[in-house]
C-alpha cells in the first residue's frame, strides 16, 4: 500500500489548498439536503398517530444530538492521529472540531427539552440520553477552557489532544452509568406517548437530514481547518504564494 | 397556511425547536467564515510586516 | 533525604559498573517505592495540607443538616449522595497539590530524565496521593455517615465503597491535575475537566453506599466501581504520564 497521500495530507500548504477546493463539493450538498429533508420533514411527512405535528421536532432533534457524538469522535480520533503521528494538521482540525460540537450539542440539548415539555409535560427530565448530552457539554467546554488556558499554541494543541482521547475513552462509560442510573432511580422515563412508529415518508427525510448534517459538518471543518493552519503556519513561504500578499 | 403553521397545536415546540437549529447553523457559517477570513488577514499584515524589513 | 532518595532514581549507581545496563541499577518496582516514600514523607512534613481536604470534608456534610433539616429520618434519604459529593469535592480539592510542588521545583523533570517509565512513576505518586487524601477520606466517612442518619450495620459497606471509589477518583483526578501542570489558577478548570469524568464512579459509589443504608446487598455496583479502579489503574497513568511529557517540552 502507497502511504504518500497520507503524508501529502499531513502537508500544510496541501491540507489547505485540498481544504479550499472541497469545501464546495461538501457545503452545496448539503445545502440541497438539508432543504429537501426540510420540505419531506415538516410537509410531505405524514403527522405521527400519536405524537400528532409534534414529532416534526425529530428531524431537527436527531441530526443535532447526531452532530454532537460524532463531531467528538472525529476530533478524538483526529486528536490521537495527532498525537500518534506528531501532525500539525490533524492538531488543527481537533481545535476546529470543537466550537462546532459544542454549539450542535447546545442545539441538541435545547430541542430536547422543547421536544420534551409536550412528550414528557416537563421541560427538562433526567432522561438518560439529555443527561449525556448534558455531561458532552461540559466535556467540550473543558476543552475549549483547557485550550483557551494554555498560551503557549504547540502545547495548547498536544494537551488538549490528550484530554480529547480521555474523553473519548470515558463518553461510552458516562452514557452506560447515566443509563443505569436512571434505570434505577426512575420508572421508565414516562412518555405521554410511545416513539413515533417510523413509516418509510416519515423515515426517509430524518436520514437525508442526518446526511445533510454530516456534510454540512465536513464543509464547515473545512473552512475553520484553513483558518487553523493559516494561524499555526506563521511565516511560511507558501503562504504568501497563496494568498498572493 | 395556518394549519400548517399551527402545527396541530405544537407550534410553540416545532418552531422554536426548528429556529434554534436554524440559529446555531447559520451562527456556525458566519463564525467559521469570519474565522477564515481575519486568519487570511493576520497573514497578509505579516507578510506584509516581513516584506518591508527582509 | 529525599532529595537523595531521587537523586537515585537515575542515576548509575558506581557500586554496580561493572554490569552492562547501568540504569537497571535501580529496578523499576524500587523506583516507584522511592517515588512513594518520598511523596509520603513530604505530606507528613506539610501535616496542614493533609488535614485540609479532611476538614473541607467534614463541613460540607455538615452543610446538608444546616440547610435541609435535623430531621435523621429525612437525612438518612440523601445521606448516601451527600457522602459522595463531600468526597468528590474534598479530593478534588486535593488534587491541586499532587503536582504542583514538584513541577515547581523541577522534580518532575527529574522524574522524565531519570530512564525509569514515567507511567510507573505516575502511578506511584497518584497512590501516594490516594494513601494521603483517599483513604483519610475512607476511615472519616463513618463519622460523617452517622451524623447523618446511617445505621451503624451500614458503615462497613460505605467505607469500602468509598475505599474503592476514591481510588478511581485519584487516578481520574491524575489526568486532571497533569492537564493544567503550568496553567496559573487552574482551580476552576481543573474542575471542569475533571467533575464530568468522575461521573460515572459518583454514580455507582452513591448507590452502593445507598444500598449499604438500606440495608441490601451492594455487590452490584461496588463490581461495577471496581471496574471503573481497574481501567483506572490501567489507563490513567499512561495519559497523566503523557500530559507531563508534553508540560515539559
Amino acid at each position: 500500500m502507497n502511504w504518500t497521500w497520507f503524508h501529502r495530507l499531513g502537508s500544510p500548504p496541501h491540507a489547505y489548498r485540498l481544504a479550499q477546493r472541497l469545501t464546495p463539493w461538501f457545503a452545496w450538498p448539503a445545502a440541497i439536503l438539508c432543504l429537501l429533508a426540510l420540505y419531506g420533514g415538516l410537509v410531505l411527512a405524514p403527522p405521527d398517530y400519536q405524537q400528532g405535528e409534534g414529532f416534526r421536532m425529530i428531524y431537527v432533534h436527531a441530526p443535532t444530538a447526531w452532530m454532537s457524538l460524532m463531531v467528538y469522535t472525529t476530533m478524538a480520533l483526529a486528536a490521537a492521529v495527532a498525537l500518534i503521528w506528531r501532525i500539525k494538521v490533524a492538531h488543527a482540525a481537533a481545535a476546529a472540531c470543537a466550537p462546532i460540537g459544542a454549539s450542535f450539542t447546545f442545539a441538541a440539548l435545547v430541542t430536547g427539552s422543547l421536544y420534551g415539555e409536550p412528550m414528557w409535560g416537563t421541560w427538562w427530565e433526567w432522561d438518560p440520553r439529555l443527561t449525556s448530552e448534558l455531561i458532552l457539554l461540559f466535556l467540550y467546554l473543558g476543552y475549549m477552557g483547557l485550550r483557551a488556558a494554555i498560551e503557549d499554541p504547540q502545547r495548547a494543541d498536544r494537551t488538549s489532544a490528550v484530554l480529547a482521547v480521555v474523553g473519548v475513552v470515558n463518553v461510552p462509560i458516562i452514557h452506560y452509568s447515566v443509563s443505569w442510573w436512571n434505570s434505577l432511580h426512575q420508572a421508565p422515563t414516562v412518555m405521554r406517548f410511545g416513539k413515533p412508529h417510523m413509516s418509510p415518508a416519515m423515515l426517509w427525510p430524518l436520514l437525508v437530514m442526518l446526511i445533510g448534517f454530516t456534510l454540512l459538518f465536513a464543509a464547515l471543518l473545512l473552512v475553520r481547518l484553513r483558518a487553523e493552519i493559516l494561524a499555526r503556519e506563521r511565516n511560511a513561504a507558501w503562504i504568501r504564494e497563496e494568498l498572493g500578499a | 397556511m395556518r394549519e400548517f403553521l399551527d402545527m396541530g397545536g405544537y407550534a410553540a415546540f416545532v418552531w422554536p425547536a426548528y429556529a434554534v437549529t436554524l440559529a446555531v447553523v447559520v451562527a456556525n457559517i458566519v463564525w467559521a467564515r469570519r474565522l477564515l477570513r481575519q486568519a487570511q488577514a493576520a497573514a497578509r499584515r505579516r507578510m506584509a510586516a516581513a516584506g518591508a524589513q527582509p | 533525604m529525599p532529595e537523595l532518595q531521587h537523586a537515585a532514581l537515575g542515576a548509575p549507581d558506581a557500586a554496580v559498573a561493572g554490569s552492562a545496563a547501568p540504569r537497571a541499577a535501580v529496578t523499576l518496582l524500587a523506583a516507584a517505592r522511592l517515588v512513594l516514600q518520598r511523596d509520603l514523607t513530604l505530606a507528613f512534613r506539610r501535616r496542614a495540607q493533609l488535614v485540609q481536604p479532611l476538614a473541607f470534608f467534614v463541613i460540607v456534610t455538615m452543610l446538608f443538616p444546616l440547610a435541609i433539616s435535623p430531621e435523621l429520618a429525612r437525612l438518612r434519604e440523601v445521606a448516601a449522595g451527600v457522602l459522595w459529593v463531600a468526597a468528590l469535592l474534598a479530593s478534588l480539592l486535593a488534587l491541586e497539590f499532587l503536582f504542583r510542588d514538584d513541577a515547581h521545583d523541577g522534580t518532575l523533570e527529574q522524574y522524565v530524565l531519570s530512564g525509569q517509565p514515567l507511567t510507573a512513576l505516575m502511578f506511584a505518586k497518584t497512590a501516594a496521593h490516594w494513601l494521603l487524601t483517599g483513604l483519610p477520606l475512607a476511615v472519616m466517612a463513618p463519622l460523617a455517615a452517622l451524623s447523618l442518619g446511617a445505621p451503624p450495620a451500614a458503615l462497613p459497606g460505605i467505607v469500602v465503597s468509598l475505599v474503592i471509589g476514591t481510588i478511581a477518583l485519584s487516578l481520574i483526578g491524575s489526568i486532571g491535575a497533569a492537564l493544567t501542570l503550568g496553567i496559573r489558577r487552574s482551580g476552576v478548570l481543573l474542575a471542569l475537566l475533571t467533575l464530568p469524568l468522575s461521573l460515572p464512579v459518583l454514580i455507582f459509589g452513591a448507590r452502593a453506599s445507598e444500598l449499604a443504608i438500606l440495608g441490601d446487598p451492594i455487590v452490584a455496583p461496588l463490581e461495577l466501581l471496581g471496574a471503573l479502579a481497574v481501567l483506572g489503574i490501567t489507563l490513567a497513568p499512561l495519559a497523566s504520564a503523557a500530559a507531563v511529557r508534553i508540560s515539559l517540552e
